[in-house]
């Protein structure tokens, strides 16, 4: 009961005005970033994280943590009225709710898109309400090489469950090591990898790779489409709102799958993209009116929109327990962590209480309010979209000019981001993935630390990976998701040789 | 090089994969470098700086030659993009190159100006008027936003300095 205690407590925290403030922001311009091509919710949140860095941490992740919600329910808007996805994750959503809108019913669609995303993000809070402590507390027992165990089953996950070829995965991931690895190494305090270059003696910061391969990188891929930007019309009022909730219930089932599948994409690094994808194929093989799906039904859009909240919440699960955010954004609110002086990891429980617990609390609170926000102003954000590419485009240029700079106030960094941006433009056109690399710079120096501190203890020898139960099954675990194409496709080879 | 026989053409995508694999390959090879410069093996305080950075970087030539060797088998005559497509990416890198370039010189503020300005102008076709309001508008919202309202500094240059601000 200790929990519920220091939830209410939590309450308190998230309830002051000055917070609350900071969380409609938040969720205004989380919706926004969402809504904008270019701007998502990992380098909206990395733009943005400089401005907190004089607010007390809980405010400021607070207001991050709004925006992260913000952009998730602001990528349902786009996909739906415009068909263009503002978000990766919401993809999944234009299969049925463009056509939604096309036959005139994009109230419902909407609508249907809102409150499932409320749903799947309020059962991954719950669960990350009952479960995080739970896992802190099993974690605080972890070693060095129980915490490099669980780096790798991340890491290894990442190659075994992405879309993209698991070498290029691969190829991805370590890069983001070795940018990692350059500067100053923490624990012998030698340089490395900066070939005599002094703007390298810091090595590179994550937060300036974000805003690069995720801005910069997004809005080349738009200007190859052109300019030319066409919209539908926005209109959602009360009784289609309360027309639409009388609905939704008839669709518990797929609701609670999405919200499992969900939860299961989150908290291992797979992310909301794919959990959307998966959640829409199964709703589709399972529904009723599965053929339909494509043409305009409303369980089409309860299913990946459910899906992608429950993933895109509960990927906060291992950032707060274990200090391994499960998804880029979670990645950018981790370094924010560090920055505020924080160590992310099972001892927040422990030392960081009102942190922690106010971070949940405004979870619910966040949510509830993205839900009011995005229902009664769905016709403004839709308008923002209409303002033409030619105007958003430099400006979001220029933010991220400004967000790179203000990182570090080097102009340096903003040369830099130009570069991550032009990478991430070629990458992604070569179908290489940008979140495990990412995630390899962020969590790069705490993973070889692990790595070296376990090998000193025994004395260099790998066995201590295998040395009691627990390391072995995380270890076992991570070269099962490392190999698990392979072992799909060995599986089904069989099969077919059987038949 | 395979090109498509449609109106447009453009690079071949195997070509830029190809390109792709060699790019990181050599960025694994430069690791590695570093990595030995830095020592590999173990020193008085255990495994030394280079180690970790060493096998990283034996990782990306080793997905890098895998990655090679698919892209060379695979090709499906696929574009990697139109050239009118990848003018107007350049179309934007290269303004934004000589914007993030200018930036120590003549400071944050003036250069957006100008670059929004010219964006605005000569990409999308506004209006002067449209053109200079947004252009202004922009960095006067920054000023006030970052530099009053958060205390976060922005680069200043000439203009700044002679406005006293």
């Amino acid at each position: 009961m200790e929990e519920l205690a220091n939830l209410f407590h939590g309450f308190a925290v998230a309830l002051q005005p000055y917070n609350m403030m900071l969380m409609i922001i938040g969720i205004t311009l989380g919706v926004i970033i969402g809504v904008l091509p270019g701007l998502g919710g990992a380098n909206g949140v990395a733009i943005l994280l400089p401005l907190t860095f004089s607010m007390p941490p809980t405010s400021a992740i607070i207001m991050l943590s709004c925006i992260y919600w913000g952009a998730l329910f602001g990528g349902a808007i786009t996909s739906i009225l415009f068909n263009i996805p503002g978000e990766p994750w919401s993809v999944a959503t234009t299969f049925d709710g463009y056509p939604m809108a096309q036959q005139g019913k994009p109230g419902e669609a909407l609508t249907a898109a809102f409150t499932s995303s409320f749903v799947g993000a309020l059962f991954a809070v719950i669960m990350i309400t009952l479960v995080a402590p739970l896992v802190a507390g099993f974690a605080l027992r972890f070693g060095p090489a129980e915490k490099f165990a669980v780096y790798f089953l991340a890491f290894c996950s990442f190659v075994g469950l992405s879309k993209e070829p698991p070498f290029k995965t691969i190829a991805a991931m370590m890069m983001g090591f070795a940018l990692a690895a350059v500067g100053l190494d923490s624990i012998t305090g030698q340089l490395r990898l900066t070939f005599g270059v002094t703007e390298l003696l810091n090595g590179f910061d994550f937060l300036i790779a974000v805003i690069g391969l995720f801005g910069i990188g997004e809005i080349l891929l738009t200007m190859e489409e052109g300019l030319a930007f066409r919209g539908g019309n926005a209109t959602i009022n009360l009784r289609v709102v309360l027309q639409t909730w009388r609905e939704l219930p008839a669709y518990w089932m797929t609701s609670l799958r999405s919200c499992l599948i969900g939860c299961w994409m989150g908290v291992t690094p797979a992310g909301a993209t794919p959990a959307s994808f998966m959640s829409y194929g199964i709703a589709k093989r399972l529904a009723r009116r599965g053929n339909n799906f494509g043409k305009g039904e409303i369980e089409g859009v309860i299913a990946p929109e459910t899906a992608a909240h429950a993933a895109g919440t509960s990927a906060l699960l291992p950032m707060l327990s274990l200090g391994v955010p499960g998804s880029p954004t979670a990645a950018v609110l981790l370094g924010g962590l560090l920055i505020w002086g924080l160590q992310p990891g099972p001892m927040l429980f422990v030392e960081q209480k009102e942190f922690v617990w106010g971070l949940i609390a405004s979870m619910y609170l966040g949510n509830l309010a993205g839900l009011i926000v995005v229902l009664t102003c769905v016709p403004i954000f839709a308008a923002i979209l209409r303002v033409p590419f030619g105007i958003i485009a430099p400006l979001i240029l220029v933010l991220c000019a400004i967000g790179a700079y203000s990182v570090h106030n080097s102009t340096f960094d903003v040369m830099l981001m130009l570069v991550f941006g032009v990478l991430g433009y070629l990458l992604k056109k070569c179908n290489y993935p940008l979140a495990p690399l990412v995630l390899a710079i962020v969590l790069g120096d705490k993973a070889e630390e692990a790595f070296r501190q376990s090998l000193l203890g025994s004395q260099g020898s790998l066995g201590v990976f295998f040395s009691n139960g627990l390391v072995s099954t995380i270890m076992a675990l991570g070269l099962v998701a490392l190999f698990w194409s392979a072992i799909q496709e060995g599986y089904s080879r069989l099969r077919t040789s059987m038949v | 090089m395979t090109e498509r026989s449609g109106s447009e053409s453009g690079p071949a995508h195997k070509t830029l994969e190809i390109g792709m694999a060699l790019l990181i390959g050599v960025f694994g090879l430069v690791v590695i470098f570093g990595s030995l410069k830095a020592g590999i093996n173990w020193g008085a305080e255990g495994p030394r700086a280079g180690f970790f950075p060493f096998y990283v970087g034996a990782a990306i030539v080793g997905a890098s030659a895998i990655n090679l060797w698919s892209a060379q088998r695979h090709d499906d005559g696929r574009l990697f993009a139109e050239w009118g497509q990848l003018r107007q990416v350049m179309s934007v890198v290269v303004p934004t190159a000589i914007y993030v370039g200018s930036m120590p010189f003549i400071g944050l503020y003036v250069a957006s100006m100008i670059f929004i300005a010219w964006f605005m102008r000569w990409l999308g076709g506004y209006r002067w008027l449209t053109t200079i309001a947004v252009a202004i508008g922009m960095p006067v919202v920054t000023y006030l936003v970052f530099e009053r309202w958060f205390l976060v500094p922005l680069p200043k240059g000439p203009l700044e300095e002679w406005l006293g601000l």
